[in-house]
């Protein structure tokens, strides 16, 4: 490592750690959350709900109609087909009970955090005055433009702005996360949730929601699907799988007189057996269980569908491309001086500097040179130099017996003036060192050094110069090829100068970048991407983030956000992770894929069932149609059931696919295609043949069942 | 040169032809349906009639006038065949009587060309002329009036403007289909086809025997029953009748005519929508399934033959003209049913059940491969809707295609699309078997017998005009319930086809870009193709069972 010069990339840390080979997944299914939901699923039966569902609406009322015409005329085999047309409703809601129920034990957390909440408001407080008059309200109460006053201990009662104060504050109600945020006054880190915890200080809030109104309340009804409306694509799907159902039914209902020609009069439990193997059942049960998963709060559907949809992704460079901070890369000294010997004076003058580039020198120092770092108590006779925004550099003045040693380090015009004021010249290699690092897009801080005698002159030098340079998290440029392969343009915003800008991009492998962009400059490469017809997500979380927001198909604001930036963002990432965008479009993709495979599944399946069904109709008056038995089941009516029971018991067995989704690898869109096709579409043409048939191993012996 | 050289010959020269034509007439159609300027001809037309030649109309307006235009042309049709006996040229014709002509005014009208009369018995030679030969080449030209406003949809962004159907119709009729049809009428002529305007002669034959044969405009005719892929010939023996289609060479011709515009539309879809690659999709899916459509009926027609007589033939020649044999007569009923010409030369009910019911699955893929002219675009253009919008889900974007979005707007028109034939077909045919009247019009019994049925409803319903033969239709029930089934077979399509045009056309295009479905290789046809197999089957599967898959089945056993 210490042969190339440049220390390798600290591991990244936080948030970032997520990101590495992170894929999108629910979380598994618990056996007992089909139980729990059980008699969800049986209040679900209900016409009038089912009736929202056109396929499984078909279903039930087969079931109804079977079951009257097993009272009528009771046979083993119409009582079973009976009792798996309830099943097949019933594991239906399931699904869909399943997907609720997740989302009501999280709303039950919630509303345990919203409910009991005291405020203490201050009547007539104004910024700077400490002497409003406190008075005991329930959060409930508050009204907009409200002042209270939250101390540590105490539950944040409702949303707002910190306006005073800085305090450390327990979101973990919201987002899960344990970790305390930091909430202070002004700036993009002054919202704060209702129902979330001060655990330091003493904040004063002012509230930005109306009663009712609360991120919170919003949040409840979003996972308790309240509000939960259909998607413009699940519209569309519902309208084709409807269209199949009516299809189906006429080739059902039609069926009759050819059999009645044919002198192959069919019962009515037959014929509604063949309706509802035919009809798209499995999608149709399990459209409504697919679902977004991951820390992710989409304030519509349809921002979702846009996710898996979006061309562009703006992508701010710190945080989501590179480490927060810029960390120091290599010490490169001039002629007649040693690395080490400006390693050392770089660790010296860094030492009482405790922004986060000072401390990336002292690490870097201590890595390539093994110069353990030194505390500040050590060096008795040392005087520390901080930075300013005037003279824009820092050092140490160290003071011996002999000499006093001086030692700056800083932005390379401020140094370089500092070493000719100190009478010294500095050499071209200086100039062509600085040159070299801001062309690379790094950022060169340039130490000088002087070393003066007691009562004696000498000229300052300059030792050499320290590279800064952004830190591309490991894996970005991986996660870029791929998301160009799935035909995704990245663009990094960033308010670097575009030589730096352009040298980050490159390294991290994004296809664009908008250097020194203001919020118009965003809005403006918004809309310009827009125009051509494409989807634009990005993330922003101050409060000028929020027309871009707005602006973009997919806005996604960070939790720890201004509310400004949330009300403006069609998602919130509860995580406030700005990765986080590449992963809502993955998960719109997964939503999608999982909506088409189910769907291909769904219809492939019927092939099957045509081959169990049709000759267990008709082989009795056209023996000829045998042949189509090829699975060669047990008898008519042990066919006919083992169908029906698949039909069924499928549903169950793809309720976890549903809720987790299927599995996504990106890619392009033609071998998308392929992996799912074969998979879905062949396999459902394939399964339902086993399945069948093993069903009918079984089903025959039910004694009764000719 | 034996039967098996000669069909593998003729196939060939057929494939080849096609193929040539592809181009030129793909790019002609493109350019008729593209052009700001007028002929002359076409300028006299628009002033006569009160059209503004450059004005677009909306979906709704362009349907009114495609269903105002289909009405009148239905009630002159009626009248005319109503009134016949009192009109020149009628040579001793009576007045067809109401419900037949209900039933023949809606057939021709439709493009279907069903017919439950026989020609030389019952329509005159002005009525042919004036009054058939007329919506031969309307309703043909309608056909693409409609899928050229269907991929406007399509190439247009924001805007409700779809093309002017007047302008499209007119164009169509003039620039394409009166001058091929002229040449081909004098090819026709030259190689033996009859152009007289001759009454009934009497004939006594070499046996001895008396024979009233009717002569007429027939060449002309022929050229535009073909090339408009309507099917409706002077004889009611069709295209197997030597008047009509004397010979090997003239049969090979008006193959190619009836298959040539609507598999060089593709090309013209390709063309208007900028990207060729998307025209050659649609058209290889065409072939395959015309391709595999061929090898099946000929197989069958060879091989799958039980009786004696036919193994001494080398096959059933049983309904099918020694001049032709078996080679010749599979092609021709495997693309009059796979278009929706429905002009036979000879008779399916004749076939093998294999092959007899793939004429009919033929039918029910919904005149696609290659279709109609125009019908037969705009139905698989809305089979590659559905397609691209499952397929499209898979990879993880909302269903688009050629930029345009698929959303519940769209599917609730493709849908209703995909709904609106199986619908009429097996209530039509349901109702058929449900009365005991109409089950006796049957000839033969079994599935044979329901098969009969299942034809006819299937081919008034796709407007294919094709008959199995057996099945008595001139009955009063019969001539309406398939004239109604030939009605809305034909334009409720067109309801939901224009608009979907209107709904993609307002729409604002999105970038192709590496995450889009590519809906041009050879992926893509494999999916198509798999849709229509499957979405086709599953609608038909159980009424196959017990018609064509029992009969085919049980001579298995």
């Amino acid at each position: 490592m210490s042969t190339t010069g440049v220390p390798a990339p600290a591991p990244p840390t936080g948030p970032s750690a997520g990101l590495q080979r992170h894929r999108v997944s629910g979380g598994l299914l618990d056996p007992k959350q089909l139980l729990r939901s059980f008699p969800d699923a049986l209040r679900k039966l209900d016409p009038r709900t089912m009736v929202h569902n056109p396929v499984m609406f078909v279903v039930e009322v087969g079931a109804v109609l079977t079951t009257l015409s097993a009272i009528k005329t009771p046979s083993v085999f119409a009582w079973v087909i009976t009792a798996w047309l309830w099943l097949t409703s019933v594991f239906a809601n399931l699904a869909e009970a399943v997907a609720e129920g997740r989302g009501k034990a999280q709303a039950e957390t919630l509303r345990r955090t919203k409910t009991t909440t005291m405020a203490r408001r201050l009547a007539g407080w104004q910024p700077g005055t400490a002497d409003a008059v406190e008075e005991e309200v329930p959060g409930a109460g508050l009204r907009l433009g409200d002042h209270v006053v939250v101390e540590a201990g105490q539950i944040i009662p409702g949303d707002g702005d910190v306006v005073e104060g800085v305090a450390s504050v327990d979101e973990s109600a919201i987002t899960g996360e344990s970790a305390p945020v930091i909430r202070e006054s002004g700036g993009d880190r002054s919202a704060v949730t209702g129902g979330t915890k001060v655990l330091s200080d003493r904040i004063i809030v002012k509230i930005t929601s109306k009663p009712g109104e609360t991120f919170i309340d919003r949040m409840i009804a979003l996972v308790e699907g309240a509000a939960r409306q259909k998607t413009p694509n699940e519209i569309a799907l519902n309208i084709l799988l409807a269209s199949l159902t009516i299809v189906f039914l006429i080739a059902v209902v039609t069926l009759q007189p050819f059999a009645l020609f044919a002198r192959a009069e069919q019962s009515l439990v037959v014929l509604v057996a063949l309706v509802v193997a035919l009809i798209p059942t499995t999608i149709g049960a399990l459209l409504s269980a697919i679902g977004i998963a991951g820390n992710v709060l989409a304030m519509s559907g349809r921002a979702v569908e846009a996710a898996g949809d979006v061309n562009t992704l703006l992508l701010d460079k710190t945080g989501t491309i590179t480490l927060g901070n810029r960390q120091a890369a290599a010490f490169l000294p001039v002629e007649g001086v040693t690395t080490e010997e400006l390693a050392d004076a770089s660790q010296l003058s860094s030492i009482a500097d405790e922004t986060p580039e000072g401390r990336s020198i002292v690490v870097l120092a201590k890595q390539q040179y093994a110069l353990r770092g030194r505390s500040e108590g050590e060096l008795a006779q040392a005087e520390f130099v901080p930075f300013t925004a005037q003279s824009r550099m820092s050092g140490v003045d160290l003071e011996d017996l002999r000499e006093v040693r001086s030692l700056r380090k800083g932005a390379a015009t401020a140094v370089m003036r500092w070493v000719r004021d100190n009478g010294g010249h500095p050499t071209a290699d200086v100039g062509h060192l600085v040159d070299g690092i801001s062309a690379s897009g790094g950022t060169p801080l340039v130490v000088g050094e002087v070393i003066r005698p007691p009562d004696a002159q000498a000229a300052a030098r300059v030792l050499g110069v320290i590279h800064l340079k952004d830190v591309v998290k490991e894996g970005m440029h991986e996660r870029f090829d791929e998301l160009r392969r799935m035909g995704i343009k990245t663009v990094m915003i960033t308010g670097d100068n575009p030589l730096t800008a352009r040298a980050i991009a490159q390294e991290a492998g994004v296809d664009d970048f908008l250097a020194e962009a203001t919020p118009e400059d965003k809005m403006a490469l918004i809309r310009r991407e827009q125009q051509g017809g494409k989807l634009v997500a990005m993330t922003g979380d101050g409060t000028n983030d929020a027309p871009a927001l707005a602006q973009a198909d997919v806005g996604v604001a960070m939790n720890t956000g201004t509310s400004a930036a949330k009300e403006a963002g069609n998602m919130v990432d509860l995580d406030s992770n700005p990765t986080k965008l590449i992963e809502v479009v993955e998960i719109g993709k997964q939503l999608l894929i999982t909506r088409g495979a189910l769907t291909t599944f769904s219809i492939a399946n019927d092939v099957a069932k045509y081959f169990a069904i049709i000759p267990a109709m008709f082989a009795g008056v056209y023996p000829g149609l045998d042949k189509l038995n090829i699975m060669r089941l047990h008898s008519p009516t042990s066919a006919i059931s083992s169908a029906i029971a698949f039909n069924a018991l499928i549903i169950v067995a793809l309720i976890p696919l549903a809720l987790r989704g299927v599995r996504y690898r990106p890619s392009s869109a033609a071998k998308l295609l392929s992996r799912n096709i074969w998979m879905y579409g062949l396999g459902g043409l394939i399964l339902p043949f086993l399945g069948i048939k093993l069903l009918d191993l079984v089903i025959q012996f039910i004694p009764g069942l000719r | 040169m034996n039967d098996t050289f000669a069909g593998w010959l003729q196939v060939l020269v057929l494939v080849v032809a096609l193929a040539l034509s592809f181009r030129p007439l793909g790019d002609y159609m493109a350019h008729i349906l593209t052009t700001t300027r007028h002929l002359w001809a076409e300028r006299l037309i628009y002033k006569a009639g009160g059209v503004h030649g450059d004005a677009d109309q909306k979906w709704s307006v362009y349907l009114r006038s495609v269903l105002a235009f289909s009405l009148v042309s239905v009630l002159f049709l009626y009248a005319f065949l109503r009134l016949q006996n009192h009109l020149l040229l009628s040579v001793g014709m009576q007045a067809v009587p109401p419900d037949q002509s209900f039933n023949t005014a809606a057939s021709f009208v439709t493009n279907t060309n069903w017919q439950s009369y026989s020609g030389e018995s019952a329509i005159g030679h002005l009525v042919q002329m004036a009054g058939l030969a007329v919506q031969n080449f309307v309703s043909a030209a309608m056909g693409i009036a409609v899928v050229a406003a269907l991929v406007r949809g399509f190439t247009r962004k924001k805007t409700d403007q779809l093309g002017n159907f007047w302008v499209d119709l007119t164009r169509i009729v003039v620039r394409l289909l009166l001058p091929v049809s002229l040449v081909f009428a004098i090819v026709l002529v030259a190689a033996g086809t009859v152009q007289n305007f001759h009454g009934v002669n009497d004939i006594i034959t070499i046996s001895g025997g008396h024979q009233r044969l009717t002569g007429g405009p027939v060449a002309s005719q022929e050229a535009i029953k073909e090339f408009g892929t309507n099917g409706g010939g002077l004889y009611n023996a069709n295209s197997a009748h030597p008047f009509e289609s004397p010979n090997a060479f003239t049969n090979l011709i008006e193959i190619y005519l009836l298959l040539v515009i609507s598999f060089s539309l593709p090309r013209t879809f390709g063309k208007m929508v900028g990207d060729h690659r998307q025209g050659y999709a649609i058209v290889a899916v065409m072939a395959l399934i015309w391709a595999a459509s061929v090898a099946i009926v000929t197989a069958n027609e060879l091989h799958s033959v039980s009786s004696a007589a036919g193994h001494a033939a080398g096959g059933m020649m049983e309904g099918k003209e020694a001049r032709f044999g078996i080679w010749s007569s599979a092609l021709f009923a495997v693309s009059t049913t796979l278009t929706s010409c429905g002009a036979v030369n000879s008779f399916h009910d004749s076939y093998t059940p294999g092959g007899g019911g793939m004429t009919i699955f033929n039918m029910m893929l919904g005149e696609i491969a290659p279709g109609g002219t125009g019908s037969g675009l705009y139905g698989i253009l809305i089979l590659a809707i559905v397609a691209v919008f499952v397929a499209g889900l898979m990879v993880g974007r909302t269903p688009e295609y050629l930029g345009k979005k698929l959303r519940g707007q769209e599917m609730k028109y493709a849908s209703l699309y995909i709904l609106t034939t199986p619908a009429v077909v097996l209530t039509g045919a349901g109702l058929a078997m449900a009365f005991p009247d109409e089950r006796a019009a049957m000839l033969n019994s079994g599935p044979h017998g329901f098969s009969e049925v299942l034809y006819a409803f299937t081919s008034a319903a796709n407007n294919n005009g094709s008959a199995f033969a057996g099945l008595s239709v001139n009955t009063v029930w019969y001539n309406t319930t398939l004239g109604l089934a030939m009605i809305v077979g034909r334009f409720l399509p067109m309801v939901f086809v224009l608009a979907l045009a209107g709904s993609l056309a307002q729409q604002q295009p999105v970038p192709v870009t590496a995450g889009t479905l590519p809906t041009h290789r050879p992926q893509f046809v494999g999916l198509l193709t798999g849709v229509v197999l499957i979405v086709v089957g599953l609608t038909y599967f159980p009424a196959l069972a017990l018609g064509p898959v029992a009969e085919s089945l049980e001579g298995l056993r």
